[in-house]
Formats: C-alpha cells, sequence, structure tokens
C-alpha cells in the first residue's frame, strides 16, 4: 500500500499537471512564492490564464502586425537569447540593422550617393523614434539660439491635435511647448495653412502625419512644405518638417509612389515609420532616419568604436532583443519593392469590400478616404438611441475588437468606430465582420435605449422634440456605472 | 528536352534552397530589391551569414541572461504578437505586468500594506528605467525649486565616475549636469563620503550603483544614506538616493538578505532593475519602482481608462512586445524564493571556482571582490610584455569572448579582463576556461612583445629603427589607440 501523501511529495514527476497539486494553490499576486514549481506547472498555469486575452489577430484595433511567416518565427527564436547592443560581439546582427536603415532611406528618397551611409538608427517603436527625432530638433535650435545670442529656454513644436499620444509625451518629458492646430467636422487632419501661422521664433519643427491614426489620412506634407518654405523667406528661420510616417512610410512608396511627402522635400529634415505596422514586423521595432548627417547634432551622438570602424549610437534604450531587427531584415529582403506592393494591395482591396459592405447596410457615414492608410472609420447615421460604443461591446461577444472613440479638440461630438486592414485580414474575414455587423445592429435595434450623457444624472426629463420625441428615464443605480464605462475611451491611445 | 532557363523560372520551388539562383545572387545592401524570393531562401541566407555572429552563450561579456526553459520558450513564441500596450485587448497580459511590479517592490522592502498596489512599471530595459527614474527626479525638484522662488535651470546629479553609460545618456538628452565621483586605484566604486560632498542645492539626486559594472562591487549604500541624512538635516535641503540595482537587484535579496540597501533606507526613493540580468529573462525587460505614490509626480503619468479602472502609465516606448513580462512573471513563480537562491548560490560558486584557478596561474591579481555580482574581473601581474587586450584577443580563438578594459577616471592606467558568471556557466566550463587561460599565456610567453605607446615614436633604446618596424609601432600605437577607447566608455551592460 503506498501512502498517497508519500507519493505526491517524493515522485513528482508522476503526476500530470492538472493531477498535481499545483493546480489547487492560489498563485500569490503580490509576493514572489517561496518554493519553486515544476516547469509544466509554470508553463500550464501561465498559458491557462492568457486564455483570456483577447486573440492578437482578431484586434482590429491596432496597426501593429500579428502574424509573420513561420521561417521568420524561427529565426526570431534562434536570435531571442541576442542582446542587439552587443556589436562588438554580434557584428552580424549589427550590419543587419545598418542595411535595413540604408534601406529605409533609400525607400525615402534620402539625397545619398551610391555607396553613403544613411544617418539613421533602430528603435524599439515610433515613440522612441520620435523622442530622438525631436530631441535633434531641440538642440540644433537650441545652438542656433544660443550663437545668436537670444534666449532657448522655451522651444516649441507645432502639430495637429491628431497627434498621437507620444508628441504630447515627447512635449512633457523633454520640456517642449506642444502648440497644437484644432481639427474641425469634416476635417481630420492638421491643417497645413494653420500651422504655418503658428510658427514663431522659438518652433523647433512643425510635425505631419502621414497616416493620421484616428482616420488614416495622409496630412499634405508637400503643401506644408511649400508654405513653410515662404514662410522662411519672409522670416528669415529655417523652420524644418519631421513627418511621422509611423503608418504610412511603408505604404505610400508602395501604393502611391508619385506623392511627395519625404526628403524629396527640402524641408523635411527627419522621417520616422514603425518596422512593426506595415513594416509587417512583431511589436518591438521602429526606424528613424535622418536626411544628412548634419540634421543630427554630433554632441547626441555616442560614438563606440568596433571593428575598428565608428559606430555612432543614438538610442534611449541599450539592452533589447536583436529578433525583431533580424525579422525587419527578412521582410525587406524576402518580400521586396513587389511583395510588399502586393501585400499593400491586397490590403486596400479588403479595405474597399469592407467599406462598401458597410455602406450597403445605409446605417453608417463612412469618415475615413479610400487614400491612405487601408482602414475604415465610419459612424452611426443615427445614434441617438444606440452608440458607437454599444457597437462596439457587442461585437467582443463575436470574438471580434472593434475600438469606439470620440474625435479630439474640436470635433468631440463625432464619435467612430475604427477598422485597421492588416496583412493577415483576409477577405472572407472582412465579409464575415460586415454580417456580424448587421447581426449587433438588429440585436440593438430590439433594445431601449440607454440614457445618454445628454441628461444631468439622476433627473428625470422628458423632451418633446417634434418628429423625435426621446423620453427618458430616471437612472438606476445600475445604469449610472454603465454609461461612465461607455465614455472610457477619451484618449484615443491607438498607435 | 527540357530548357534549364524555363525549368528555374516555373518550377522554382523544386529546387533546393541551394540548387536554387538565390544563392548566387548578391543581396542588395543598400536599396530593397525589386522582387520577392521564397522564403526558404530568406530563412537560408539570413541564418547562414548569422553563422558568423559570436555564440551567445559563450559571450562572458554579457550581464544578460542567454538561456530559458523551453517551456517559457514556449510561452514567449505565443505571445510574441501581442502587442504589450494594448492594455484593453490584453487584459491578462497588463495584469501579470501589474503582479511582477507588485513582487518586486515587495522583494525591495517597499512600505506597502498588505493589498495596497505599488507604484512601478515594466521598461525595456534598466536605461528606460532610469530615464524615468531620472525625470521624476527632475520634476520633483523643479516643482520644489519653483514653490520656493528659487532658479531651477541648473539641475545636477552625483554619481560615481563607475556608472554605466545610460546615466551619461539620461543627463545629456535630458539637460542635467552629471558630476561624477573620481575613482582612484583599489577604490573602483563611489565613496559616499566625497559624493554627500559634491550635494549642494542644485541635486536632484545621488544615484548608488548595486553592482558596478566593472567590478560588481555592491556600493556602502548604508553609509551613503546616513551620510545623507545628516546633511539633508544640516542644509535643509531634501536630498534622495536613487539605487541603480541593474545588476545587484536579483542578488542581494537572496544572497545577502542582511545587506540593507533598498528602500529600507528612508531616502531610497526609487531603484531600477534589469529584469534580463539575473532576473532571469532574455534581452528587453527592465523594472522600476517607487517608494510611494508620491515620489512619481503626478504630471509625468499619462492616465489611460480601461476596464472602468485606471491605469497609469508612465514609459518613453509604447508599442513593444509582451513575451518579456510574461517570461519574467514565468520565472518569478516557476523558481519563487527558492529558486532564485539556488541559482544565485550556483552563480557565486562556480564564480569561486574560476577565480580560485585563475589564482592558482599566478599570474593574475584578482581585482573584483566575492561580495557582489557573481563575476571575476582580474589583471596580468605582468603587462610589460603582453596586455589584457592581447589575452582578450587571442581567447577569442578558442570561442571564448571575454572582454578588457581600461578603469574609468582616475584610474585609467588600470587594465582589467571581466568573465561573468551567468545562470548557464556551469562548473565545466569555468574548469574549462582556466585551462583555455592557461593555453594562451603559455602562447603568447612565446611571442615578442608588441611594441608599446610608452616608447617615444621612432627611438628605442637609441637603436634606429627600420622603416618596417616604425610602420609597426605606429599601427601597433593606433591600434591601442583604437582599442582603449573603445573599451573607455565601459559601455558593457
Amino acid at each position: 500500500m503506498v501512502l498517497s501523501h508519500a507519493a505526491s511529495d517524493s515522485d513528482v514527476s508522476v503526476h500530470s499537471t492538472f493531477a498535481s497539486r499545483y493546480v489547487r494553490t492560489s498563485l500569490p499576486r503580490f509576493r514572489m512564492p517561496e518554493n519553486s514549481i515544476p516547469k509544466e506547472a509554470a508553463y500550464q498555469i501561465i498559458n491557462d490564464e492568457l486564455m483570456l486575452d483577447g486573440n492578437p489577430r482578431l484586434n482590429l484595433a491596432s496597426f501593429v502586425t500579428t502574424w509573420m511567416e513561420p521561417e521568420c518565427d524561427k529565426l526570431i527564436m534562434a536570435s531571442i537569447n541576442k542582446n542587439y547592443v552587443d556589436m562588438d560581439e554580434y557584428p552580424v546582427t549589427t550590419e543587419l540593422q545598418n542595411r535595413c536603415v540604408n534601406m529605409i532611406a533609400h525607400l525615402f528618397n534620402a539625397p545619398l550617393g551610391e555607396t553613403e551611409t544613411a544617418v539613421g538608427v533602430g528603435t524599439v517603436g515610433s515613440s522612441e523614434a520620435i523622442m530622438l527625432a525631436g530631441l535633434a530638433f531641440k538642440r540644433k535650435w537650441q545652438n542656433k539660439r544660443k550663437a545668436e545670442g537670444k534666449p532657448f529656454d522655451k522651444p516649441n513644436i507645432v502639430t495637429g491635435a491628431n497627434v498621437q499620444v507620444c508628441w504630447e509625451k515627447f512635449a512633457r518629458y523633454f520640456e517642449v511647448e506642444l502648440k497644437e492646430v484644432k481639427l474641425r467636422e469634416g476635417y481630420y487632419v492638421m491643417d497645413p495653412e494653420q500651422a504655418v501661422e503658428m510658427v514663431d521664433e522659438n518652433t523647433i519643427c512643425v510635425a505631419a502625419i502621414l497616416g493620421s491614426t484616428l482616420n488614416g489620412e495622409f496630412e499634405d506634407v508637400k503643401l506644408l512644405n511649400d508654405l513653410l518654405v515662404l514662410k522662411n523667406k519672409e522670416t528669415g528661420l529655417d523652420i524644418p518638417i519631421h513627418v511621422d510616417a509611423a503608418s504610412g512610410g511603408f505604404i505610400a512608396p508602395f501604393l502611391y509612389p508619385e506623392l511627395e511627402w519625404d526628403f524629396r522635400l527640402p524641408q523635411v529634415k527627419s522621417i520616422n515609420v514603425s518596422g512593426h505596422k506595415y513594416g509587417l514586423v512583431y511589436a518591438g521595432i521602429g526606424w528613424v532616419v535622418w536626411r544628412n548627417k548634419e540634421d543630427l547634432p554630433d554632441e547626441l551622438i555616442f560614438h563606440i568604436n568596433y571593428l575598428g570602424a565608428d559606430q555612432p549610437t543614438f538610442t534611449l534604450n541599450f539592452s533589447k532583443g536583436s529578433s525583431q531587427v533580424i525579422a525587419q531584415y527578412y521582410q525587406l529582403i524576402r518580400l521586396g519593392h513587389e511583395g510588399y506592393r502586393n501585400v499593400m494591395e491586397n490590403c486596400r482591396e479588403n479595405m474597399i469590400v469592407l467599406r462598401e459592405g458597410l455602406e450597403k447596410t445605409g446605417r453608417f457615414s463612412i469618415v475615413s478616404k479610400d487614400e491612405g492608410i487601408p482602414l475604415v472609420a465610419f459612424s452611426l447615421k443615427d445614434n441617438s438611441s444606440h452608440t458607437e460604443f454599444e457597437i462596439s461591446e457587442m461585437l467582443r461577444r463575436y470574438g471580434w475588437i472593434v475600438p469606439a472613440y470620440t474625435m479630439p479638440a474640436n470635433a468631440e461630438h463625432i464619435t467612430v468606430l475604427r477598422v485597421v486592414i492588416r496583412e493577415d485580414f483576409s477577405r472572407t474575414l472582412a465579409e464575415r465582420l460586415v454580417m456580424d455587423i448587421e447581426k449587433v445592429m438588429h440585436e440593438l435595434d430590439e433594445l431601449p435605449s440607454r440614457v445618454i450623457n445628454k441628461i444631468s444624472l439622476g433627473e428625470v426629463k422628458s423632451e418633446d422634440n417634434g418628429d423625435n420625441m426621446v423620453v427618458t428615464v430616471k437612472k438606476s443605480d445600475i445604469e449610472k456605472p454603465i454609461e461612465i464605462n461607455v465614455k472610457k475611451s477619451d484618449k484615443p491611445i491607438f498607435c
């Protein structure tokens, strides 16, 4: 007779994970546990909890790549233990980064000679890239003002109110004032004329977005450039442009090669792009390139001498994995111009399928344009009884994650739903999504409307609006918290 | 009869990669190629070029983890397509990060109540962590000075000259002056008394290192705290301490639990640690924790509302992978206190084996101490004919990567070799390394000495040099110059 107590202590490996005691204990959440547990148990417990995360491929909120070929996964796993910053030890990985920088700089028409090296760097994402670019502009501007004997303590940057949150971070952390060009209904990007009006002697640069996160639109960088050239002539200033091409940088060269937005415009001094968006790599890689050496003040660069040659580095992060850099290089040589073009064309096709499907329901106005990032931003034609937030919630039951958010100032009354078309969003999925949205609309039509913010909390009002009789009901305690949740997506924090 | 040209165009898939035309073409290095190539070819080409990188596990220069259990590799691969910042979409991943922060804060004895949430965040590495901590100190100090009506345009930070390069980055990018306490021969960490002397009204904080990258030594944070408390009493300032525990944070609690270096000391306001060093996770994860909410100015935090609850975020990076956060949580629950203690004790044992092996050769002075980060830093007793750089170079032939570097000011004449003992450096490898060191020394003994920069150009003991000797001398001089510059920055993480 075997004592079961003794067995479980001495022969732990005999028990299958779900038979063992490890799934009976509650893991501490605030403190490290005292004892070790077997690796199979650790794996199973974490894996199981993670089942309750959303499915990344059904996350239609994100621009960030969620699928790569198995060959690339293999390369990623093989290099996961390489610390990218050890240039001495991993010279090939370092060179792959340099090749990517060169390829991307050429893609953006940087004015480089045949074998001239581009000035740029790989980053963890566009946030780091933008901070580096902003830092370069700030330092250049400070040096110029110091040389002129003028005050240099109040730098500012001009952007549209549609900028992604990382510009606000840059402004707050690096002590630069953010001068935002407000939007208006029907015009959801930065107006170049208003932008140029806001420029003054303390402006370090004007930041234009190629691919606004809100509706995918490309800002008119050429117009901005031309107006800025004129203003510079008048004022004697030399205000440059930074193009935040986080999403658009890997789309425009393939779908819209005639569109002039990059280094072909003389005032554009630096560009950032996210490798992990339409660069088709998993999260964790961005790129920033400068026009030429003069646009990157040398004092910001740390010079490391490796293999006898000078390797300048300018990053905020130091140690990080090498996998994404290698994956980016894989994509660039695996796909080439031809492959990227095919992928982007497919995305655009599927975007139009979705767009037409939504239009056919007759319930939505399409806010996004056909040109730009392949995404569909749409709002309800009639949101008096149900809002876009409710649609978004109900779609979750079907597995889809579709975000709803309000526009920034001055168009806060507009709410949109947004679906991003990524490489792995096929036509089949697009058609299925349209069907599921139709199901959701039918369900909502049957439900009474929730009380919306128009009415002050707790009061009973009834309005007679002529043909639209709106009857409002006093809120119960349960309804109030639901309303607060519905307003949650105030700040569009999408990347 | 099949025309071979047609066959290779129409039926590319039948060719094995090495039979295909793809290995005959040179890939462009400056521009994207026009056409696509098959995925097998792309994989093979890149994989083959990467064979020429060093072997990460033989890279004894780095503190960063180079091996994890296969179960953890599996978890990482499964979450590689999760963008960590999408808190709405991946609430479990976000909660795992919060749990890690809480566990690490309590590991550092943060003064927290039982269910109280710790203040901290996961970062890409200690560089980002340090920048965030420094930013918090800078903003706190600025707010205080503004409130007092005093100038706030010249912040400075006091550190030792042994700091890792990311402090210099922080200083340069965030416009804070770096006041460094110089080292001296035999004392390679920041002297607390000198540090406290350098503190003035513009000092935003004093940064102490738990586990100097140069010698692995722990700085005496307790002494620094006590001296700073006194100075604060005298001056009325409230200068705080930040502990850069990038390496030491996951060692001290397990090997030296009695050592007081963390939040047990009242002036310590924030601590950073690298998850990817002795946190035993692959490169790409760091942690920073603050003592309490009041040590992190609210204006720096971006509040994102998710799942109806407030999720404050304070990071420089936005989108990034989730794999390393999940891997860190795996390690914390898989190993627990017991497991981490065992790993650190093994590292220390193997460090002693290596240290004793090197001492027994009789050719080296050991510069590192036995307590601290498990590494061995050592220099040649006699470097007149061959120096540590040559030893490092010759060792590469055997496959080992062991760095050599000179100390920073004011001990630049001292050169050391440094071997870091990581989790996956077994005793067998330690013994093999000693054997290979002995082989290298024997080889070098048989070679003539290289000409050193000590001699003035062109003259050597009055004997006229041939042109070849002069050329060799000049080359050697510049090579040494370049190597010295290369390792001067001590940018090994």
